[in-house]
């Protein structure tokens, strides 16, 4: 059973088989969002706080940090944030730039052991980034595309995960700590999107055991009703072994796939998460039901 | 709605209701009846040029129009762009023989370095439903291989494409390098990505950014304008 463990200075977080969905929240992140990204470029890190405490709020067990703001400088923006961002929330973050100066100076300043976002199969980006993320003991999500682009055919992209799963081992990198991202296409360009994605996910699960992620938001890219065609993308490739995705936990749409999966899958032992979510509030006057005021006693343990 | 529309002879009707008609059937994406209606209106004895311009061209336009205000989506525009590819392959040949002026003509490619290619796509396929000739290099170009494709297309847009923050510097070296050989003026340089924003468009030389692929349509018949005017001043 494939466990990736990461963590911040106080908190450790299991992303697993026949574990809970860990959602990472992807809202810290400038790219077409033009007022936060002049505000970072600025040193106003407001908006990023905010952003931060609101996911975590929502329940994201993870927040993704990014910092590509062009023409900026990226590697001093992406330490900063990355330091605010601890400072304020104790889920562990993964580190997300293309641009490997970037990554190594959030690693720096990164307290625990930090997911890495991301390596390719490039040659380039392999021999660049898997050192970095060695040096400081991370994990690393791996994107199955290589020099040749991204392969619509499910099984060039396994191979290309393989390659990279491998060569993290010869980095002395253990495969769990490989998280494998399927890349998710739009299903209204590419018709066979979802089945390549799903086909994909129980490959990397089963034959190459590690765990998986993904942008979930991609599959609806040009179509109405996003949050819902998001929803039930996320369900169903959660039911094919996925184990997280960086994801937006504000909308509500997604967020209940999840949970919805968990309960399904057995994840959410007796329901109990799904319960103190949804359960109807009491109405007012009714102090809480038949058992009045008293306080729930917590649970030993 | 097309498909619930009674059975429709296009030989029946006008030329003003028929080519209406191929303008609803591309919305609606249908190639062979685009295709129909095209060789039908070639049969009247239209100019190839009038009926790109008239009926492709005009339909293709009240396609993007739709798309940019989010009645129409990705599928169906793609579906509509497949439908105007049909009817272009009747009036390409037609049209070289007739020596019609082109619309204009476009090399496009993902920059060096990046392998993301749906974005551009879709500009592409606009393109060439707004009539334009399109070249599509693919992904993964270096500066070569858009400075080869300048020189023997002789195209007046140069397009480029770039979905990460380390592959877009890479268009203000292509940029640079057609500025060293003092030929940047020559061509209309759009950029687009997810990543890219119109401060970095101007940071690095580029005529424009096109936040997608309509805006790359209505911002190249813009350019195309104004350069045809400056051009016809300057003559």
């Amino acid at each position: 059973m494939t466990e990736t463990v990461v963590s911040s200075a106080t908190r450790e977080v299991v992303i697993g088989f026949d574990r809970p969905f860990v959602i990472i929240g992807e809202r810290i992140n400038p790219t077409g969002r033009k007022k936060l990204a002049a505000e970072m470029a600025a040193g106003d890190f407001s908006t990023v706080a905010r952003d931060a405490i609101a996911q975590v709020e929502a329940g994201a067990h993870m927040l993704d940090v990014n910092a590509g703001i062009p023409l900026a400088d990226e590697p001093a923006i992406l330490a900063k944030t990355v330091e605010l961002v601890q400072s304020l929330v104790d889920v562990p973050l993964s580190i997300d730039s293309s641009i490997v100066a970037a990554l190594e100076a959030g690693l720096q300043v990164y307290k625990g052991k930090a997911l890495v976002n991301s390596v390719t199969g490039e040659e380039e980006r392999l021999e660049a980034v898997l050192p970095l993320v060695k040096k400081y003991g991370a994990a690393v999500i791996a994107i199955s595309n290589d020099e040749t682009g991204i392969s619509e055919d499910p099984d060039v992209r396994f191979a290309v995960a393989k390659k990279i799963v491998e060569r993290a081992e010869d980095h002395g990198i253990p495969r769990c700590d490989v998280i494998v991202d399927p890349l998710v296409m739009p299903i209204g360009a590419m018709g066979q999107a979802g089945r390549a994605a799903f086909r994909l996910i129980r490959r990397l699960r089963e034959e190459l055991k590690v765990n998986t992620t993904c942008g979930a938001s991609n599959i609806s890219f040009g179509l109405p009703n996003r949050h819902g065609l998001n929803a039930h993308f996320l369900s169903m490739a959660i039911a094919c072994g996925m184990t997280s995705a960086i994801m937006n936990p504000l909308h509500q749409e997604e967020m209940t796939a999840v949970l919805a999966a968990d309960v399904l899958m057995g994840q959410d032992p007796n329901c109990l998460t799904w319960l103190n979510r949804f359960r109807e509030p009491a109405a007012q006057g009714e102090a809480g039901g038949a058992r009045g005021e008293r306080e729930r006693r917590r649970r030993r343990g | 709605m097309s498909q619930q529309g009674e059975e429709l002879d296009l030989r029946e009707l006008d030329d003003e209701e028929l080519v209406k008609q191929i303008q609803d059937d591309l919305y609606d994406g249908l190639k062979d009846e685009v295709e129909e209606g095209v060789r039908i209106l070639l049969e009247r004895g239209w100019q190839p040029y009038r009926v790109l311009t008239e009926a492709l061209v005009e339909g293709m336009r009240i396609v993007g129009v739709d798309f940019r205000d989010g009645i129409l989506f990705v599928p169906e525009v793609l579906l509509a762009a497949n439908a105007m590819k049909g009817g272009m392959a009747i009036l390409r040949p037609l049209l070289a023989e007739t020596g019609a002026p082109p619309i204009g003509k476009m090399v496009i490619g993902t920059v060096k370095g990046d392998i993301h290619d749906i974005g551009k796509n879709l500009v592409a396929m606009m393109m060439e439903g707004a009539g334009f000739e399109v070249i599509d290099l693919g992904i993964n170009c270096d500066v070569d291989k858009f400075l080869a494709a300048l020189e023997q297309h002789r195209p007046q847009i140069l397009g480029m494409s770039a979905l990460l923050t380390t592959t877009m510097p890479y268009m203000k070296v292509v940029i640079d390098t057609l500025v060293e050989r003092g030929i940047r003026d020559d061509y209309i340089v759009l950029v687009g990505g997810a990543p890219l924003n119109e401060a970095f468009a101007e940071a690095i030389g580029a005529d424009a950014y096109c936040r997608d692929a309509a805006v790359a349509v209505e911002t190249a018949k813009a350019l195309m304008a104004k350069r045809h005017n400056r051009l016809a001043a300057g003559a």
